[in-house]
C-alpha cells in the first residue's frame, strides 16, 4: 500500500486549531451538542456504570494487543524488508511471497486459519501437548497476537523494503570508504537511516492496526469490542453500546495521533 | 503420522454436495458481488465527497470532514455493525411509517450499502488528493475558454486527475475485496463465513481455510494484473512517473 492510501484509510492528523471557530462552526457545534444531549437524555445509558470496570479492562487488552503486535511486527518487518533488498534470491522470493500472501488475504481469514486450523492440529501431536508451551497454546490470545503480528510485519515489511532501498548509495559507500565493516555500516548507517525514513508511515500503520484489533474478539479474546458484544447480549440494547464503542475507538485513535505528533516533533529531521 | 496424501481429504472440496467446493464458490461469488457493488457505491460517494470537500460551502466541507474522520478512525468492524443494524432498522421503520409493512432487506443490498459507505470515505480522500494534483492552470484555462463547471469537471478535472488517482483507487479495490470478509461477523454468507461453516461441519479446518485463502489470493493477483494494464494505459505520456 502506498503512503497515500494509508492516510486515506487511517486518519493521521488532527484538525488545526487556528481559525477553528468560524460562525458556521459555532452553529454546527451547537447542533452537535444538541444531538449529544438528546442521545444522553433519550437513550439508555444505565448499564454503563455496571460495566465500567470491565470496559476499562477491555480497553487495556486492546491497547496491549496494539502495542505488543506493533512492536513485534516491526521487529519482524526489519529482516523481511532487508532480505528483499539485499538477500539471496531464495530468501528474497520467500519474503516477497510472504508479503503478497498476507496482504492478499483478509485478516479475519488468517486469524481463523491460525485459531481453528492450528488450534485443531496442535492437540494431535503429543510432543506439543507435553511441552511447556501447551498451557498458552490452549488459550486464544497467542493466536490473536500471532495473526496481528504477521499482518503488521507484512504491511510494514513492504514499507521497510522501500526504506532500505531508499537510503542514498553515497552514504553507504562513504561508510565503506571509512573502513567500516559491512555489519558496522548496517548498524551505524543503513538501519538507523532506513528506520528514520519509515517512521512517518508508522503513524498510519498503527492506526490501521488499532482498527484491526477488534477482530480478535471473534476468537474469544476479551477486548473492548468483546465486552460491548457481551453488553448487547445481556441487556438487549442495540445501539447505545455500539455508539459508545465507536466513541472509545475515536478517542484511542486521537490519543495515538497526538502521541505520534509529539514524538515526531522530538525527532530531528533535516530536509526530509 | 500418516503421509500427506491420506491426511488431506481432497474429496471434501468436490463441487457436488458431499463436497463443499460448490458452497465455497457461491460464497466467493457473493464476496465479489459485494466488493464490486460496494466499490462502485464508494466511488460515487467519493467523487461527490471530494468535489464537496474542494468546492462546497463551509457547512458541507465540515460535515464531509466529520464523515471521513469518523470512518477513518473507527474500525471497519464496528462501522459495519452500526451501519448494518441501524440501516436495516431505519429502513424498516420508514416503510412501517409509510404503511408498507416491514420489508425484508437482502443481505446483499445491506452488505453493498455498508461497504459502500466505508469505501466512500476512503475514496473521498484519495480523489481529493488526486484532484488537487491537477495543475490549477489547466482548470483556469478551461474556465477562460468559457466552459461551465460541469464541462470543466467532465473534460479537464476528472480525466486529468485519473492517473494520480489510480494507485490509490486500486489499493481501495483490494481493501474492498478483503473488507467483505468482515460481513461474516453480521452473518452474511460470503466466502469467509461459508468457509467456517464448511470447516466446522467437516472438522478439516486447515484445508478449508487454506482453500479460501487461495481463492482470495487468486482474486488479488488477478486484480493486480488488471490494475497493471489499466495503470500502464492511463500513465502514457505522463512525465516523471516512469516507476
Amino acid at each position: 500500500m502506498s503512503d497515500e492510501t494509508v492516510s486515506a484509510t487511517a486518519i493521521t492528523e488532527l484538525p488545526s486549531r487556528e481559525g477553528f471557530f468560524k460562525p458556521h462552526r459555532i452553529v454546527l457545534i451547537v447542533i452537535a451538542l444538541l444531538v449529544v444531549f438528546c442521545a444522553v437524555w433519550f437513550m439508555r445509558w444505565d448499564w454503563v456504570p455496571r460495566y465500567a470496570g470491565r470496559l476499562a479492562y477491555g480497553v487495556g487488552v486492546t491497547l496491549l494487543m496494539l502495542v505488543s503486535t506493533s512492536v513485534l511486527g516491526f521487529l519482524l518487518a526489519l529482516p523481511i524488508g532487508l532480505v528483499q533488498v539485499t538477500g539471496p534470491w531464495p530468501l528474497r522470493m520467500l519474503a516477497r511471497g510472504f508479503c503478497t500472501t498476507i496482504r492478499g488475504t483478509p485478516l479475519l481469514l488468517q486469524l481463523w486459519l491460525l485459531y481453528y486450523g492450528l488450534g485443531s492440529l496442535f492437540p494431535q501431536f503429543p510432543e506439543i501437548r507435553n511441552s511447556f508451551l501447551w498451557p498458552y497454546l490452549r488459550e486464544a490470545w497467542p493466536y490473536g497476537v500471532a495473526a496481528l503480528t504477521i499482518s503488521f510485519a507484512a504491511y510494514e515489511g513492504e514499507v521497510m523494503r522501500g526504506a532500505f532501498a531508499g537510503v542514498p548509495r553515497g552514504e553507504l559507500e562513504a561508510a565503506r570508504a571509512f573502513g567500516m565493516s559491512r555489519l558496522t555500516v548496517f548498524r551505524r548507517i543503513w538501519l538507523p537511516r532506513a528506520v528514520h525514513r519509515a517512521l512517518p508511515t508508522l503513524n498510519g500503520e498503527m492506526v490501521l492496526q488499532l482498527k484491526a484489533t477488534p477482530l480478535v474478539a471473534t476468537i474469544t479474546v476479551i477486548d473492548v469490542y468483546a465486552i460491548i458484544s457481551k453488553v448487547r447480549q445481556e441487556t438487549y440494547i442495540t445501539y447505545e453500546p455500539l455508539l459508545l464503542l465507536a466513541l472509545i475507538y475515536l478517542c484511542l485513535t486521537a490519543v495515538l495521533v497526538v502521541a505520534f505528533r509529539w514524538f515526531e516533533n522530538r525527532i530531528p529531521t533535516r530536509g526530509a | 503420522m500418516a503421509d500427506a496424501g491420506s491426511l488431506i481429504n481432497w474429496s471434501l472440496l468436490a463441487l457436488d454436495p458431499p463436497g463443499w467446493g460448490g458452497v465455497l464458490l457461491t460464497g466467493f461469488a457473493n464476496s465479489i458481488k459485494i466488493a464490486i457493488g460496494g466499490y462502485a457505491l464508494g466511488l460515487t460517494l467519493g467523487t461527490g465527497g471530494a468535489l464537496g470537500k474542494l468546492y462546497g460551502g463551509p457547512v458541507l466541507k465540515d460535515l464531509l470532514e466529520v464523515y471521513t474522520t469518523v470512518v477513518r478512525a473507527v474500525p471497519e468492524l464496528v462501522l459495519i455493525l452500526i451501519l448494518y443494524y441501524a440501516g436495516t432498522d431505519l429502513l424498516n421503520r420508514l416503510s412501517l411509517a409509510l404503511g408498507y409493512g416491514s420489508v425484508d432487506i437482502s443481505g446483499l443490498a445491506a452488505g453493498i450499502f455498508v461497504i459502500g459507505v466505508v469505501q466512500g470515505a476512503y475514496s473521498t480522500e484519495v480523489l481529493r488528493g488526486a484532484i488537487r494534483a491537477v495543475p490549477t492552470g489547466q482548470i483556469e484555462a478551461a474556465r477562460a475558454y468559457g466552459m461551465s463547471p460541469g464541462q470543466i469537471l467532465r473534460r479537464v478535472t476528472l480525466p486529468a486527475m485519473l492517473p494520480h488517482a489510480i494507485p490509490g483507487l486500486s489499493n481501495l479495490w483490494l481493501i474492498a475485496t478483503k473488507d467483505t470478509a468482515l460481513l461474516a461477523v453480521v452473518g452474511f454468507s460470503e466466502l469467509t463465513l461459508v468457509t467456517r461453516q464448511a470447516a466446522g461441519a467437516t472438522k478439516s479446518y486447515l484445508l478449508f481455510f487454506c482453500a479460501a485463502g487461495v481463492l482470495y489470493l487468486l482474486l488479488t493477483l488477478f486484480s493486480n494484473m488488471v490494475i497493471g494494464v489499466i495503470e500502464r494505459r492511463y500513465r502514457r505520456g505522463l512525465a516523471g512517473h516512469a516507476s
